[in-house]
C-alpha cells in the first residue's frame, strides 16, 4: 500500500464501492473512502480466489477443510454440520481480510455491511441486478454459469437427506442460510440469465470482434449456447466438477463478496449433511442448492412455503413511507451472519429438505428468476403472520424494523423506492444495470435478445393504452441491429420458416401446438411446420423441434435463398468524393484521408468484385479514369456543373483487385495534385449528381468529404448562422434550407446508394441541410469541426475514425422490418433511413455503428395476452455478395398493474427514446419546446408514480422515485445541458445539429456516454497497480489476465474532484484525464512520466508511454472502456490550471452554471411541480 | 324564374364542388393505400403533390364567384376552409416543387392519421356544401 494519497483508502478490490450501497443509501460518495475495514491486499484476494480451486482439485484435503472453513466464516450457531465435527470457532479467529466484507464480524460499523445488501435486494424478481453483482456481468457469466446451474444438478444428484431433522436450535442456521441464499439469489439470476441470454453470455474479450460465420451449425450452436450443454451434462451426471473451478478463476474481486458466503453458507447447512467426499465437492463447488431452489419455490408459491423466509425476515408491511434505505439494508446481513436469537415458529420439516420431486419436475436449469413471478403483494402478505420481534435489525438497534422488512421485500422484488431529495448521490451500480426481462413460465427457458441489441423502454408492457398514458412513460424500442457480435448462429436452410399471415420468422417465443404445427406469437395464426424442421442439424437427429437453432436463439442469421433477392446481390462498391477547394486544402484533411485509405485498401470489406472510384470537386468536378493499360490515373475535369454528366461510361469505377496499383498511385498523387489550388468554390451538388449516375447501376456507398459550404452549381447554399446569436434562447435554422439534398438522398435510396458524410468544416457549413444526404439514405455522419492538419490530435482522431469506417462490416441493399404483436404498431422511426411503408425501413447501407429507435403505439388493448414480442428482421447483402437475414426477437411480459409498469421502466432506453423524440420536436417546432418537453416528461413520470403508489399529495419535501427511474432526472439534466439541447451557452449551429444527429443515430450504450459521460477516480487503479506490483512474485503467470478493479462511477459534479487525484471522464469519443494540482509527483512520474503538473501543456493528447505498472493498468483500463466503442477514444490530459479545463468542467452536468440549474436545484424544481 | 349570375355561380360551384369531392376521395384513398403498404411513399407523394394547388385554387375560384355575386353566406361557410388551406400551405415542409407531402415524413403515424382525418373532413365539408349549392341554385332560379 502506498502512501501516495494520505486520505485515500483505496477501494481497490474491496467490494464495497462496487456494490456501492453507500451510494444507494445516499451516503456521500466519500463514504467509500471511509471504509473502516482495511482493504484486503491483492495477495489475500488471490487467496480468497484460490481457496475454492484447491478444494476442487484436492478433494481429500477438502474433506476436512471445508467444514473448518465454513465454521470459521459463519457464526457459531451455524456450525452444526452433519458431516464434519462442529468446530465452533469464534469468528474472531478468522483472518478478516479473506472474507468478503459482508461476512466479516459486524460489530465494527454499519458501513461494511452494506455490501451484500444490494445483492440481496436485487435478487429474485427484479432483474436489474446484473451489473450490481458484477459490473461486467457479461464477462463473468459463462464461467459463472456452472454455478448457476450447479444447484439443480447437485440437488438432483444428491437429494438432501432428511434424516437429521432440524431441531429448533439447528433451525437458526438454516434460517441464516435462507437469508443468505436470499441475498445470493442475485447471483443465480445473473448466471441463469447469462446462460439464457446468448448475446450476453459472451466473455468480454470476445464481445466485439467481428462476427464469425459458422456455417457449421454445430460449432455455431456450441458457441452460442454453452450453458445448455453444461446444464444438460450437469443434470445427467449429478455434478459437474470439471466446470467448477472456472468460476473462481474467472471471478473478479468484487464478485468474491457474495460467492464465498454462498459456498460457506451452504457447506454449513445443517439440514443437508454433505457426503464425505463427493458431497464436499458439491458443497463447495456448487452453491446452496436446496436453499436457493427452495427460496425460489417459495417465492413462486407463497402459500406453500412462505414461512421459512418469513422467519428470517422481519415482517411489518404497514407503513409505506420508509426512511432512506440505509437501515433497510441492514437486516439481511445481520440476519445472515447472526441469525435471530429466537425461533418461535419452527419450520415445517416438510419444507426444509427440498422434496426431490420438486426438482425433478423442474426443467433442467430452469432460470430461477423466471419463477419469481408471484405478485409481491401476495408474498408480502404471507409474511405478515411472522413475528416481528424476530427482526434481526431490531436487535442491532435499527430504528425502524417494520419499514425495514417492507423495504427489504420490495427491494427483493426490485420495487423499492428512493427519495431523490435525500439521495443526491444516486449513481450507483444498483441503479445502473438495465432491468432484466422476466418472462412467464412458458418461456422461462427462452432466451431474449441481448439488451445491447434491442431494448424496450418498459420491461413490462402495460396492457392498454390508458395504462400507458397513466404511467406517462414513453413506449418504444431502441435497437442496434447490425451490432458486431460474435458467435452469431448462422444457418442455411432451404425454406425459412415464417408465419404465412404476418411473415414473422420463427423464434423462441412461438408456441408449438404439436410437432407439426406452430402458433405465431405475433398474429396468433397456426402454421404448419415443414418436415425438415424436425431435423436438428447440430446433432443430426430428427424429432425435437425445440432443438432447432431458430427456436433456441433469439438472435439469428439466415442465409437467404433466392426468393429474397430482387436482383443478384450487388458487389461492394465504394465511391469517394473529396472536397478540394482552398478551404479543404488549408485544413489538409486530404493527406490523412488518402493515407488511411491507402493503408487500409485491402481491409475494406468486399470480394473479388469490389469496385472503387474517386471524384474530387471544387468549382468543377474532377474524375479519375483508371482504365486498363494506363500507367497512371487519368484526370478529366467537368466544367459544366449546372448540367453534370459522366465524361466516360467506364473506368471511373474500377475493380479494386485489378487496378490496385493505379488506385494506390492516385491516392498518393491526390494530395499533391491540389496542394496549391486557390479555388474557393465547392460544387457539392454537381459532384453528388454525377456520383449518383456512376453508382446508379449497382448501388453502393458514396463517401463525401466536405469542408465548406457548397456554393456552386446545384444545391448551392447560403450561410444562415448568425455567429452573434449562438447562445440565444431560440435556435433557428435547424431545418434544411433546401430539399435538394433530401431529394437526392431519396433518389439514392431508390437505387440502393447510401451517402456518408465526413464534415471537416472550418466555418459554418450548414450541416442541417447537407446531412440530408445521409439522413434519408441510411448513411452516417461524422463531424470534425475545425479540422487542421496542424492539430495532431484531430488528425489522430480522424484517422482512427476513418479507419474504423473503412474496415467495419457493411451491409448493402438492406431493408429492416419491425413486427410487433397484434395490438401494437410502430408509431415513429428514428435514425437514418427512408421509411418505405409503415413497418419497413429502407437502408441502402447498414453499418454496425448505427442505432435506431421506434416509438410504439397501441392499436388495441392487450388484455388477453401474457407476452408481446417485437421482431426486427434485417435483410442485407454482405460484402461477399451473400444475401442474409438477421433476426432479433424480444419478448416482454404484459402487466395490468401501474406500479409494475413504473418499476420495470428502463431509464437508459427511456432517455434514449426521449432524446430522439426531442430532436424531432426541436426540428418540427423549436428548441425550447423540446426542453420543456424533457422537463414535463420527468415531472409527469414522478407525478404518475406518486399516484400509482398512492402517496399523499402536497409538498412533502420528498421526491419519491422507483429505483428503476431514479436516474431519470440525472440523465434529463445531462440532456438539457448537452450541446444538442443547451441554451445560453455558445454552441455552433453545426455542432448542435451534429449532436442532434448523434442523438438519433447512436446506439444506446454510446448515447448514454454521450449524454452522461462516465467519471472515474482512478486512484484505485494506481493503488491496484502498486499493490499487484508486490504480488507479482507469486503470480507471475496471472499478471496479464489479472482483472482490473471495478471503479465506482462518480456523478458528474465538481464535488467529487480532488486536487490530489487523477480523474478520468469517458465521453465516448474522447477520454479526458483530469490531473489535480497536488497529485504526488511519484504518481505523476509513474502514470504520466512527468515530475510535476507544470510540465503538462494546456492541450495534451494521448497517454504517454511509461514503463510502469500504473501506466500499464491505466492503459488497460482505458482499453476496457474502449472495448465496446466502434473505435478507440482520444485521450486528452487536462491539467487543473490549463485552459482546457473548461472542456472538462462544462461536462460536469450536475453542477450549476450560468444558465442552468444544478442537479439538486433541478430536483427541487421537479419536486415543486409534482403535485 | 330567371337565369342570372347567381344561378350561374351556383351551377359552376356545383360542378367545381363535384371535382373537389373527387379530389377528397382520391386523397383519402391515397393515404389509405399508404397505410396498407400498397404504394411507395415517394410515388404516392409524387402523385398527390401536383393536385394540392389545383384543389386549393379551384376552391378559391368558387369563392371568388360567390364574392362577386354577393352570396355572403356561401362565402362565409367557405372562409374557414380557405384559411386552413392558406395556413397549411404556408407551413408546408421545405420542398422545391409544389405540394404538401414529404415522402420522408408522410409515413409517420401522426402525419398519416392527420392526413386521413383531413381527407375525411374535407370530403364531408364538400358534400354538405354540394347539397347547399343545389339548394342555392334552385333558390336563385326560382326566387326571381
Amino acid at each position: 500500500m502506498s502512501a501516495y494519497n494520505p486520505n485515500f483508502v483505496p477501494p481497490a478490490h474491496a467490494p464495497v464501492p462496487l456494490n456501492g450501497n453507500n451510494l444507494v443509501n445516499g451516503l456521500p460518495g466519500a463514504g467509500q473512502q471511509q471504509h473502516p475495514q482495511p482493504p484486503p491486499s491483492a495477495a489475500q484476494q488471490y487467496l480468497a480466489q484460490k481457496q475454492p480451486q484447491q478444494f476442487q482439485q484436492a478433494p481429500p484435503a477438502a474433506g476436512a477443510y471445508p467444514g473448518a472453513a465454513a465454521n470459521k466464516f459463519l457464526p457459531p450457531t451455524s456450525a452444526v454440520v452433519g458431516g464434519p465435527p462442529p468446530l465452533q470457532l469464534p469468528p474472531s479467529t478468522v483472518p478478516p481480510s479473506t472474507l468478503p466484507p459482508h461476512l466479516r464480524p459486524p460489530p465494527t460499523t454499519n458501513a461494511n455491511v452494506n455490501g451484500p445488501i444490494t445483492n440481496g435486494s436485487n435478487g429474485a424478481s427484479s432483474a436489474n441486478s446484473s451489473r450490481t453483482a458484477s459490473p461486467r456481468p457479461m464477462g463473468a457469466q459463462p464461467q459463472q454459469q456452472p454455478y448457476g446451474q450447479g444447484p439443480v444438478a447437485a440437488a438432483l444428484g444428491n437429494p438432501p437427506r432428511a434424516s437429521p431433522l432440524p431441531t429448533s436450535q439447528q433451525q437458526q442456521p438454516a434460517v441464516a442460510n435462507l437469508t443468505n441464499s436470499m441475498q445470493n439469489l442475485n447471483l443465480i439470476p445473473n448466471r441463469t440469465n447469462g446462460a439464457t441470454g446468448s448475446g450476453s453470455a459472451l466473455p468480454p474479450q470476445q464481445q466485439y470482434p467481428q462476427q464469425k460465420d459458422y456455417r457449421s451449425l454445430g460449432v455455431a450452436m456450441a458457441q452460442a449456447r454453452p450453458p445448455q450443454f453444461i446444464d444438460d451434462k450437469g443434470t445427467t451426471s449429478g455434478i459437474a466438477p470439471n466446470v467448477m473451478p472456472s468460476p473462481f478463476s474467472g471471478q473478479k474481486p468484487p464478485n468474491l463478496g457474495p460467492l464465498p458466503s454462498k459456498m460457506f453458507g451452504t457447506a454449513a447447512t445443517p439440514d443437508r449433511p454433505a457426503p464425505p467426499l463427493a458431497g464436499q465437492r458439491v458443497a463447495y463447488g456448487v452453491p446452496p442448492p436446496p436453499s436457493t431452489e427452495q427460496q425460489n419455490q417459495q417465492n413462486n408459491n407463497p402459500q406453500k412455503a412462505a414461512p421459512p423466509p418469513g422467519t428470517a425476515w422481519p415482517a411489518g408491511i404497514q407503513s409505506p413511507q420508509s426512511p432512506p434505505t440505509q437501515q433497510v439494508q441492514q437486516p439481511s446481513p445481520y440476519a445472515q451472519a447472526y441469525p435471530p436469537p429466537l425461533q418461535q415458529q419452527p419450520l415445517p420439516p416438510a419444507v426444509q429438505p427440498p422434496p426431490p420431486g420438486m426438482f425433478g419436475t423442474q426443467p433442467t436449469g430452469a432460470p430461477l428468476q423466471y419463477q419469481a413471478q408471484a405478485p409481491p403483494q401476495a408474498y408480502g402478505q404471507q409474511q405478515l403472520p411472522v413475528q416481528p420481534q424476530l427482526a434481526g435489525p431490531a436487535a442491532f438497534g435499527s430504528p425502524a424494523p417494520l419499514n425495514v422488512a417492507q423495504q427489504g421485500f420490495s427491494r427483493l422484488w426490485g420495487q423499492d423506492t428512493i427519495d431523490l431529495m435525500q439521495n443526491r448521490h444516486i449513481l450507483s451500480p444498483a441503479t445502473l444495470p438495465p432491468p432484466k426481462v422476466v418472462l412467464h413460465n412458458q418461456f422461462h427457458e427462452s432466451i431474449n435478445c441481448s439488451p445491447s441489441i434491442m431494448r424496450c423502454t418498459l420491461t413490462k408492457i402495460p396492457e392498454s393504452n390508458s395504462l400507458l398514458q397513466k404511467s406517462r412513460l414513453p413506449l418504444g424500442i431502441v435497437i442496434h441491429p447490425f451490432r458486431d457480435v460474435n458467435s452469431l448462429p448462422v444457418i442455411q436452410c432451404i425454406n425459412i420458416v415464417r408465419c404465412r399471415l404476418c411473415r414473422t420468422y420463427i423464434n423462441p417465443f412461438v408456441y408449438f401446438v404439436d410437432s407439426k404445427m406452430w402458433k405465431c406469437n405475433l398474429c396468433y395464426r397456426v402454421n404448419e411446420l415443414p418436415d425438415d424442421f424436425q431435423f436438428d442439424p447440430a446433432t443430426k437427429t430428427y424429432g425435437d423441434v425445440t432443438r432447432r437453432p431458430e427456436v433456441r436463439s433469439s438472435t439469428i442469421e439466415f442465409i437467404a435463398p433466392s426468393e429474397y433477392m430482387l436482383r443478384p446481390p450487388q458487389p461492394a462498391m465504394y465511391l469517394f468524393l473529396f472536397d478540394v477547394s482552398i478551404i479543404a486544402q488549408q485544413s489538409g484533411y486530404l493527406e490523412a484521408a488518402c493515407a488511411v485509405l491507402n493503408r487500409h485498401l485491402d481491409e475494406m470489406p468486399g470480394d473479388a468484385r469490389t469496385q472503387v472510384g474517386f471524384i474530387c470537386f471544387d468549382s468543377f468536378v474532377h474524375f479519375y479514369s483508371m482504365a486498363e493499360g494506363l500507367n497512371q490515373p487519368h484526370e478529366m475535369t467537368l466544367l459544366d456543373i449546372e448540367d453534370p454528366f459522366l465524361p466516360r461510361p467506364d473506368s471511373l469505377l474500377v475493380n479494386l483487385k485489378e487496378c490496385k496499383e493505379l488506385v494506390r498511385d492516385l491516392l498518393k498523387q491526390l494530395p499533391k495534385r491540389f496542394a496549391h489550388t486557390h479555388d474557393p468554390g465547392s460544387a457539392l451538388g454537381a459532384a453528388l449528381q454525377v456520383a449518383f449516375k456512376l453508382m446508379q447501376a449497382s448501388g453502393g456507398r458514396i463517401t463525401v468529404f466536405q469542408s465548406c459550404l457548397p456554393n456552386k452549381g446545384p444545391g448551392a447554399l447560403e450561410p444562415r448562422e448568425d455567429p452573434n446569436n449562438r447562445s440565444a434562447k431560440d435556435v433557428a435554422h435547424l431545418n434544411p434550407a433546401t430539399d435538394f439534398y433530401k431529394r437526392f438522398a431519396l433518389e439514392c435510396s431508390g437505387y440502393q446508394v447510401a451517402c456518408d458524410l465526413f464534415l471537416m468544416n472550418q466555418q459554418y457549413s450548414d450541416m442541417a441541410t447537407i446531412s440530408g444526404i445521409s439522413k434519408h439514405s441510411g448513411g452516417c455522419v461524422h463531424h470534425f469541426p475545425l479540422y487542421q492538419k496542424t492539430k495532431p490530435h484531430m488528425v489522430d482522431s480522424f484517422r482512427t475514425c476513418f479507419k474504423r469506417y473503412l474496415t467495419r462490416k457493411i451491409g448493402f441493399e438492406a431493408v429492416m422490418r419491425i413486427r410487433c404483436t397484434r395490438g401494437l404498431q410502430v408509431h415513429t422511426f428514428h435514425g437514418n433511413f427512408f421509411v418505405r411503408s409503415t413497418d419497413l425501413l429502407s437502408l441502402p447501407n447498414v453499418n454496425p455503428d448505427a442505432g435506431y429507435g421506434m416509438q410504439i403505439s397501441y392499436d388495441e388493448s392487450l388484455t388477453d395476452v401474457k407476452t408481446i414480442c417485437f421482431q426486427a428482421a434485417l435483410l442485407y447483402t454482405n460484402s461477399e455478395g451473400e444475401r442474409r437475414i438477421r433476426v432479433h426477437t424480444v419478448c416482454l411480459p404484459v402487466t395490468a398493474s401501474l406500479p409494475e409498469v413504473m418499476h420495470s421502466a428502463d431509464t437508459e432506453a427511456i432517455v434514449g427514446l426521449l432524446s430522439k423524440m426531442a430532436v424531432d420536436r426541436s426540428v418540427a417546432s423549436n428548441l425550447s419546446d423540446a426542453r420543456d418537453a424533457f422537463i414535463n416528461a420527468t415531472i409527469d413520470v414522478f407525478n404518475s408514480f406518486k399516484i400509482a403508489q398512492n402517496l399523499p399529495s402536497g409538498q412533502s419535501g420528498q421526491l419519491i422515485a422507483p429505483r428503476s427511474l431514479a436516474l431519470l432526472p440525472l440523465y434529463i439534466l445531462g440532456l438539457l445541458k448537452h450541446p444538442a439541447f443547451r441554451v445560453g451557452t455558445s454552441t455552433r449551429l453545426d455542432d448542435r445539429v451534429f449532436a442532434m444527429d448523434c442523438m438519433k443515430t447512436l446506439p444506446l450504450d454510446q448515447l448514454m456516454k454521450y449524454v452522461y459521460p462516465e467519471l472515474y477516480k482512478i486512484d484505485a487503479l494506481i493503488y491496484h497497480a502498486r499493490n499487484s506490483n508486490s504480488s507479482t512474485t507469486q503470480d507471475d503467470d496471472e499478471e496479464e489476465d489479472e482483472p482490473l478493479p471495478e471503479l465506482p462511477r462518480l456523478q458528474l459534479s465538481a464535488e467529487h474532484l480532488d486536487s490530489r487525484s487523477i480523474f478520468l471522464m469517458d465521453c465516448g469519443t474522447l477520454i479526458m484525464l483530469y490531473v489535480g494540482l497536488n497529485v504526488p509527483s511519484d504518481v505523476l512520474e509513474t502514470v504520466l512520466g512527468i515530475s510535476s503538473t507544470a510540465e503538462l501543456g494546456d492541450y495534451v493528447y494521448g497517454l504517454p508511454n511509461v514503463v510502469s505498472n500504473e501506466n500499464d493498468v491505466l492503459k488497460r483500463f482505458i482499453l476496457r472502456l474502449n472495448y465496446d466503442k466502434p473505435y478507440s477514444a482520444l485521450v486528452q490530459i487536462i491539467r487543473d490550471t490549463s485552459t482546457a479545463k473548461g472542456q472538462f468542467i462544462e461536462r460536469l452536468s450536475d453542477d450549476r452554471n450560468d444558465s442552468s440549474l444544478s442537479y439538486y436545484e433541478f430536483l427541487q424544481h421537479i419536486r415543486a411541480q409534482v403535485k | 324564374m330567371a337565369f342570372n349570375f347567381t344561378a350561374f355561380t351556383y351551377i359552376v360551384a356545383l360542378i367545381g364542388d363535384a371535382f373537389l369531392i373527387f379530389f377528397a376521395i382520391f386523397h383519402v384513398i391515397a393515404f389509405d393505400e399508404l397505410k396498407t403498404d400498397y404504394k411507395n411513399p415517394i410515388d404516392q407523394c409524387n402523385s398527390l403533390n401536383p393536385l394540392v394547388l389545383p384543389e386549393y385554387l379551384l376552391h378559391i375560384f368558387l369563392n371568388l364567384l360567390f364574392l362577386f355575386c354577393g352570396e355572403w353566406f356561401s362565402l362565409c361557410i367557405n372562409i374557414p376552409l380557405i384559411a386552413y388551406h392558406i395556413w397549411r400551405y404556408k407551413n408546408r415542409p421545405v420542398m422545391s416543387g409544389p405540394g404538401l407531402y414529404d415522402p420522408t415524413t408522410v409515413l409517420k403515424t401522426d402525419t398519416l392519421s392527420r392526413n386521413m382525418r383531413e381527407g375525411w373532413i374535407k370530403l364531408a365539408v364538400y358534400l354538405i356544401s354540394f347539397f347547399y349549392y343545389i339548394y342555392g341554385m334552385v333558390y336563385s332560379l326560382i326566387s326571381t
